[in-house]
């Protein structure tokens, strides 16, 4: 198995139908990505597989074959988005944040109210409400 | 005078860098050398007894755990002790713990074949015909029924509560590891000190020391209160037996199927009127579906009853509570612990007095608010920081609501208001028995504040240290927070019942006060260069003026109360029967915003939360156990389920907490909820239960007139 990882070629033996999701946590070691439910609804495994965010949970690792991933890991720590989920406390509990943040980046430049509402749909937060999210997002762009 | 820098400024998170770099580290991202994955083997009827276990797998590198290998008692200790670790003979629900395995690989541990020979019994599913109470309470005010015998009118209801899952976004994990003779365990835990008491309590005097870590923690809601517990004992079990690691992660079936949840009640009100609309008479009947365990049930029965009149003044009331044994999983503490359910109950109630005799519901509740000076249902006088006219007024004016109400008359839309209030820290003299500790030590740049309240995603860390750091007159920066770990930090008690700011808060300020003093001119990290290590304990002090009655509930039921009124805006659709909210206003008094933003966050957070117990959240159980335990049939709100939620803070300073704060964690979570049916019944539709999804709301609209 090779693909691009946050800007790194890897090559792992692993099998086909492992889920990237745990190949990214326990083969990888990048925990940044979550497990909320393993059926696709919360959206805490998201990471962006050629630029598209996908719940890591349901894909094989097969799946990525020769295709970019990045995970939260990959924006380093200074991505102006991170710095806004800070300042406007988008994070509490922070287990969905990095699936938000991923699936964020998706949304384009300047996005509208409703543009980030339907984009979002697919993570859920049970601590914010989602407002202060949409703070962050109308923040960072 | 104390100068504010850090209290009432929405400072930098201290944990907002680890949550948005993904480094934040939660047990399930914990690895241990050697470790292995455990299981939970569970029952599959609901009442019964279990005659036998059979493997049909090779147990090579397997370790299996039942009842018969826990080195003390056979308890998961709480309140009533009644719930095993793990079954021996009896089993009361289904998911019941009965055998433990663990096993390096994960795999070869979920795939072993086990098989449970139970012989099944007759279970109880309704609590009104349970045989079983596990308590009740009653609380008695004035002459009901002189009260109702000056009566013009009475109205009478009955409401009705369904089970809530509290669906933290991190399931439950915990990960045990034998070390030094002892016993640690991480987790993801509200409370670190009841796991400590359970641990002790299964690993007897086999385990010298016990010690709780709580790792990063995503979400709580009163779900990771005291069931994590039982799961430490599991996970330890298992390492205590194989001698290594063991890691304990519930997948989204698993803890939807087997955790607590919301108790499910039932409300009754008889209440009494004079002519013109002043409450005269109050009997409120609850009845709590406890589940098959007693878990916290008496403590959720106790702040429901109390909040069950709702923050209104009535001379004579009446308040019969009971919580009930049944055979299903046991329910726990969820934000809110009871006076969700019986808020809703009192305050639908109240819609239907105001049309009953066709009074406006702002000024029926105008009449009978609480002001300061009037007694609650158990007698406590009400002090000057009681915001409730002024929540109510301000909410009302800032939503339109009597425009809108006479712009949606006939329309797909709706509007409606629901008052409520809620009691910070622990009932009555619940405070006083926890006898809470925090400890303020000085370092080389600053100080460190060590406690066991838990960052779950509410801001305990930064609002702690905010305190700590103006009541030094220090920056926000110089203050560290310990982890909570129980080899570390004296006990603050748990992180509950919206006690963690007020309660725990005001123990920091006053012990950083006594610090201040003992520094004279310098700043702690010169005292320490100077002086070396100064360590000051604070434990918790009632206010003197608090009494309370635990026999006939009379008193001072709570130091203070936070107040609030809810304005939710609906539109139905006349096709699928569908309510959406479209709007809500929130105006919440809570004493003092020590850090606005995470204030708002937790208001926003909560309402969300009640938006969901009130429309979408349906337990779906059958034979006693959930039938929907996942997230694609057990849905809570989405980005495009959640309206615009519009939030209004006040502030009237309570004297006893830190700067004039006062519990919130709970508040926003009682009034979502009543709102939103008070809102479907403008639309003409009698619903007097929740969740109102659209089967219940298309039945009761079929049957209003």
């Amino acid at each position: 198995m090779r693909f691009t990882l946050n800007a790194r070629e890897v090559e792992l033996n692993v099998a086909p139908l492992a889920r990237l999701l745990d190949v990214l946590r326990e083969d990888c070691g990048l925990t940044g990505t979550k497990e909320g439910c393993g059926e696709g609804e919360c959206g805490a495994c998201t990471v962006l597989v050629d630029g598209d965010a996908v719940c890591a949970c349901l894909v094989p690792v097969a799946q990525v074959e020769g295709a970019e991933v990045v995970t939260i890991e990959g924006l380093g720590d200074d991505h102006p988005l991170q710095r806004a989920f800070m300042d406007e406390v988008g994070a509490q509990c922070g287990i969905c944040t990095p699936g938000m943040i991923l699936t964020a980046i998706t949304l384009g430049p300047r996005p509208s109210l409703a543009k980030i509402r339907r984009g979002l749909a697919g993570n859920l937060c049970r601590c914010t409400g989602y407002e202060a999210i949409y703070r962050a997002i109308h923040r960072a762009s | 005078m104390t100068m504010l820098n850090a209290v009432g400024q929405s400072v930098p998170r201290k944990d907002g860098i680890g949550k948005a770099t993904g480094q934040a580290r939660y047990a399930d991202d914990l690895r241990f050398p050697g470790m292995l994955h455990g299981r939970t083997i569970r029952s599959t009827i609901p009442c019964g007894r279990l005659t036998a276990v059979r493997f049909d797998f090779d147990p090579t590198g397997f370790t299996v755990v039942d009842h018969r290998d826990i080195p003390g008692w056979n308890v998961v200790t709480l309140i009533a002790d009644d719930q095993p670790c793990l079954v021996e003979r009896e089993i009361r629900h289904v998911a019941e713990p009965v055998l433990l395995l663990a096993h390096e690989n994960r795999e070869a541990l979920f795939g072993a074949p086990v098989a449970l020979e139970e012989e099944p019994a007759e279970p109880v599913f309704d609590p009104e015909r349970s045989p079983t109470t596990f308590k009740t309470i009653l609380i008695e005010k004035g002459d009901l029924l002189a009260g109702f015998a000056a009566a013009d009118h009475v109205v009478e209801g009955t409401y009705r509560t369904g089970h809530q899952e509290h669906v933290y976004i991190e399931p439950q994990a915990v990960i045990a590891v034998p070390e030094d003779g002892g016993m640690t365990v991480y987790g993801s835990i509200q409370c670190p000190f009841y796991a400590h008491r359970a641990l002790a309590v299964i690993l007897g005097d086999l385990v010298a020391r016990v010690r709780v870590i709580q790792t990063e923690t995503g979400g709580g809601f009163g779900g990771k209160e005291e069931y994590p517990s039982g799961i430490a004992a599991h996970a330890a079990l298992l390492a205590l037996k194989s001698g290594r690691p063991v890691k304990l992660v519930y997948d989204r079936v698993e803890d939807m199927l087997a955790t607590t949840k919301r108790h499910p009640a039932i409300v009754r009100h008889r209440t009494g009127l004079s002519r013109d609309g002043r409450l005269v008479a109050m009997d409120v009947e609850v009845i709590l579906d406890g589940g098959a365990y007693q878990t916290l049930s008496a403590v959720v029965l106790s702040r429901g009853a109390i909040h069950a009149a709702g923050p209104y003044r009535c001379d004579n009331i009446r308040i019969a509570a009971r919580a009930m044994f049944t055979n299903t999983p046991p329910n726990g503490a969820f934000r809110g612990f009871g006076a969700p359910q019986t808020q809703f109950g009192v305050e639908v109630h109240m819609e239907r007095i105001a049309e009953s005799l066709g009074l406006d519901p702002v000024r029926l509740r105008e009449r009978n608010l609480l002001r300061p000076g009037d007694t609650t249902a158990t007698g406590q006088r009400v002090g000057e920081d009681c915001a409730a006219l002024e929540v109510l007024r301000t909410a009302v004016r800032r939503s339109g609501f009597r425009r809108k109400r006479k712009a949606y008359a006939g329309t797909a839309r709706g509007i409606g208001l629901a008052m409520y209030w809620h009691g910070s820290g622990f009932t009555g003299s619940g405070e006083l028995k926890l006898a809470s500790r925090a400890t303020i030590e000085l370092t080389a740049t600053g100080v460190r504040v060590l406690t066991s309240s838990t960052e779950i995603g509410q801001g305990t860390r930064t609002m702690h240290a905010q305190i700590v750091a103006d009541a030094l007159g220090i920056p926000y920066e110089q203050v560290e927070v310990a982890l909570p770990d129980t080899g570390v930090v004296p006990d603050s008690g748990p992180t509950v019942a919206s006690r963690t700011c007020m309660v725990v808060g005001r123990i920091l300020q006053r012990t950083a006060e006594e610090i201040r003093a003992k520094l004279g001119d310098l700043t702690p990290a010169e005292y320490f260069g100077r002086h070396g290590p100064l360590a000051v304990t604070g434990q918790y002090e009632q206010p003197e003026w608090i009494r309370w009655d635990e026999i006939d509930y009379r008193g001072d039921a709570y130091a203070a109360y936070a107040w609030g009124c809810d304005v939710v805006e609906v539109e139905l659709d006349r096709d699928t029967w569908e309510v959406r909210p479209v709007r809500v206003t929130v105006v919440n008094e809570i004493g003092k915003a020590i850090h606005p933003a995470l204030a708002r966050g937790q208001v926003e957070g909560g309402t969300a939360q009640g938006l969901g117990y009130a429309l979408l959240e349906q337990v779906v159980m059958r034979n006693g156990a959930m039938a929907n335990a996942q997230l694609t049939n057990y849905i809570i709100p989405t980005t495009l389920d959640t309206p615009k939620l519009d939030v209004v803070l006040l502030e009237h300073p309570y004297a006893g907490g830190p700067f004039g704060a006062k519990g919130l964690g709970e508040l926003p979570i009682d009034g979502p909820a009543p709102a939103v049916v008070n809102a479907i019944r403008q639309l003409g539709i009698d619903v007097r239960g929740i969740p109102a999804v659209p089967e219940a709301i298309r039945e009761a609209a079929c049957a209003s007139p």
